[in-house]
């Protein structure tokens, strides 16, 4: 049971890091989804230990909301692309005060 | 017949309020129809005059009660007129005089483009100056009071475009203010002690309160005098109101509106008949003003303010026998019609000189005018032989009486009037030397001719009026006519018979004469005025007006302007400084709470991370705990 936690934290922290770290806006997309099913593998795994499914019903709302998420933020990534030139985050910093 | 009192007023009122909405088409006739109404309400006057002289007793005080005007509670005002002795009097000087003015002012202001509006303003004036006159009520009285004031206040800035005289409009207008306070107080002092403002009613009800209320009452109606009638200490705004054209200084500033101060004197007899304190005041307030205005006149060349200051010194005149009490009520109202004739004749004679010298004020600049303007000479002549007070002339008797009965209250009153009787012949022979007698000390393209008829003729009506004025004492009339409003009088017998009285006058008289005659006929006068340091002391003060404006500017402008600095500083550092301080605190808030708003959303995430780590970390925490 503790591995699966702990797989589940370690792909979280990656995720988190990498939110936080990489530049290129696809990457940091992919870390958000790292972290999702991070969240979802603990949501089952705590499912499975406490014996009810309420867990896994979580899990499945969070796949619809990750793939309705997906096509929202994938479409903006390629609109900033195709106006930019560019992926990086950092360069669309348009909205500082 | 005496229902209709009002139409006295009416008329004025509306012709004066038509001509100034009438518009350009009544330029070519706005002046007739303005003299006009003002003669419609003296005939209207004369008529009613006639029927009081014919009816006796009781009967001569005439009532009417137009409508009521204020009506809150206990507190009853009726808009209502009387028309009595006194009032009378007064109806026929002021629609009298005023309509010989309306007269003159045709061909004086003949080349003025707001011609038309000048005689809307003296239209409003002459209805103003009766409601005053005829009100039997203070707070109508005050309505007219007001109304004269600001009569005044138009009329001395008719010539808006001089700054000077628009300055000095608004200097009469504050000044007035002063006084106006006295007057307000007055009547609200007048209600709560007898519940009501009739002069009729207060007037009878003063011998039932203490004497404190009726001293208070003089003192505060005084005030409201002084102010109206420029005596010391609210003198200094007429000497500046001669800014206004001729007519209006010889109708508002000579013949009635300052003598409004004398007639709120004798028409509120019964409080200062109870206050002795009251009444000491008014005679030293005009004493003192008669001493002063002579003062100012002996120095000042220009001829309009020698005229002025004598105006004041000759109502200082009046209100010393108004304070007089029942002895001199009754000359100060004489004094003040026989003033109200011969000072309009010279202030209209000052206009007619002025008319034939470019509008030049400057008696420096005059000289041997009598050739050249006869007929205004031979009126102004009168007017002078009146007001220094010769035999037969209306002055000598009116000023001959009140003299007399100054010196029946206190002998050092009847010398200060004797002193100031001296200094009139003084200081009127001085004008007249410099203005008709002399070399020609005339400025370059100055062609001095005679005024027109229109501007002649009112000269010599009131020439003639000035001749005989003194009819009205013919076997003490006047006083008699006046009694049942002035209250009669014992007649005090002297120390020294009433002739050898008249006689000691006549001399102090003509040692005033002749004295101006050795100065100003010694050497020739010179063409500019002399410099101040070249002058003796008395004659820099008079020129300075004794430094009246420069007390009030020490006294009053300069604290006040010193308390609206402060009050400015305050308002801008104090009260703004705390309004802008608040807005001020909450923008520089915002400045650095804007700073992590970088725009980078990799910050942003931290944040939240941040956030949500510390959320987490209280939750277990809490858990844990």
């Amino acid at each position: 049971m503790n591995e699966y936690i702990t797989l589940s934290l370690i792909l979280f922290t990656i995720g988190c890091v990498g939110v936080l770290v990489r530049r290129n806006a696809i990457v940091v997309f992919m870390c958000i989804e790292l972290m999702l099913n991070a969240t979802n593998l603990a949501f089952v795994s705590f499912s499975r230990q406490n014996g009810n499914l309420d867990g896994q019903v979580a899990a499945f709302f969070v796949m619809v909301v990750a793939a309705a998420e997906v096509v929202v933020g994938l479409s903006i990534i390629v609109s900033i692309y195709r106006a930019r030139r560019s992926a990086s985050v950092d360069e669309a910093s348009l909205l500082k005060s | 017949m005496f229902d209709l009192q009002w139409l006295l007023i009416a008329i004025p009122l509306a012709s004066g309020l038509g001509l100034l909405v009438w518009g350009k088409e009544g330029d070519r006739f706005g002046h007739l129809i303005g003299t006009v109404a003002s003669a419609l309400s003296f005939l209207f006057g004369v008529v009613l005059f006639a029927s009081l002289l014919g009816k006796d007793g009781e009967d001569r005080s005439q009532s009417t009660k137009l409508f009521t005007w204020i009506d809150a509670g206990s507190f009853h005002v009726d808009m209502g007129f009387t028309f009595d002795q006194l009032s009378g009097l007064f109806v026929l000087l002021i629609t009298g005089v005023g309509t010989l003015i309306h007269v003159y002012s045709i061909g004086y202001m003949a080349h003025d483009e707001r011609r038309r509006r000048f005689f809307a303003f003296l239209n409003i004036f002459i209805a103003a100056m009766l409601t005053l006159v005829l009100a039997s009520d203070y707070l109508v009285l005050f309505l007219g009071w007001e109304g004269v004031g600001l009569a005044s206040y138009l009329l001395i800035g008719f010539w808006q475009h001089k700054d000077s005289a628009a300055a000095a409009a608004k200097k009469a207008f504050v000044v007035n203010r002063v006084g106006d306070l006295g007057m307000a107080l007055g009547i609200m002092l007048m209600f709560t002690e007898f519940g009501t403002s009739s002069i009729h009613a207060v007037n009878g009800a003063i011998t039932g309160a203490s004497g404190s209320v009726a001293t208070a009452l003089g003192l505060l109606l005084l005030l409201g005098a002084c102010g109206k009638s420029a005596q010391v200490p609210l003198q200094s705004w007429l000497l500046d109101a001669m800014e206004g054209p001729t007519p209006v200084s010889a109708l508002i500033h000579a013949a009635t509106m300052v003598t409004a101060g004398v007639y709120l004197v004798v028409r509120s007899n019964g409080i200062f008949d109870a206050s002795e304190a009251a009444r000491t005041a008014v005679i030293v307030v005009g004493l003192v003003t008669l001493l002063a205005g002579a003062w100012i006149g002996c120095a000042k060349d220009d001829i309009k303010k020698a005229l002025a200051g004598s105006t004041m010194s000759q109502i200082g005149y009046m209100m010393l026998a108004a304070g007089l009490g029942p002895a001199g009520y009754a000359f100060a109202i004489f004094h003040l019609i026989t003033h109200g004739f011969f000072k309009a004749n010279m202030f209209l004679g000052a206009g007619s000189v002025m008319h034939g010298m470019n509008d030049d004020v400057e008696m420096r600049h005059y000289g041997g005018l009598r050739t050249f303007m006869p007929i205004t000479f031979a009126t102004f002549g009168l007017g002078y032989l009146a007001i220094i007070g010769v035999p037969p002339f209306a002055g000598f008797w009116s000023k001959d009486k009140i003299i007399e009965a100054a010196f029946g209250q206190n002998v050092w009153v009847g010398l200060g009037a004797l002193l100031g009787a001296g200094v009139t012949a003084f200081y009127m022979t001085r004008l007249m030397i410099m203005t008709f007698f002399s070399e020609k000390r005339w400025r370059e393209e100055v062609h001095p001719h005679e005024s027109p008829r229109v501007m002649t003729w009112p000269l010599i009506g009131l020439a003639a009026l000035s001749a005989v004025g003194g009819i009205l004492l013919v076997s003490d009339w006047i006083s008699e006519w006046l009694e049942p409003i002035t209250g009669h009088a014992e007649h005090e017998e002297l120390a020294i018979p009433a002739i050898v009285l008249t006689l000691i006058i006549t001399v102090v008289v003509l040692i005033g004469v002749a004295a101006a005659v050795f100065f100003y006929n010694r050497e020739p006068i010179a063409a500019e005025t002399p410099a101040d340091s070249s002058v003796s002391i008395f004659a820099r003060a008079g020129r300075h007006e004794l430094y009246g404006n420069e007390l009030n500017d020490a006294v009053v402008v300069r604290p006040t302007r010193h308390l609206t600095r402060f009050l400015v500083w305050f308002d801008g550092k104090g009260v703004d400084g705390f309004v802008t301080g608040v807005a001020d605190r909450l923008g520089d808030t915002s400045q650095f709470l804007r700073k992590p708003q970088t725009g980078y959303v990799r910050s942003y995430a931290l944040t939240m991370f941040g956030g949500v780590a510390v959320l987490v970390l209280a939750l277990l925490a809490v858990t844990l705990a």
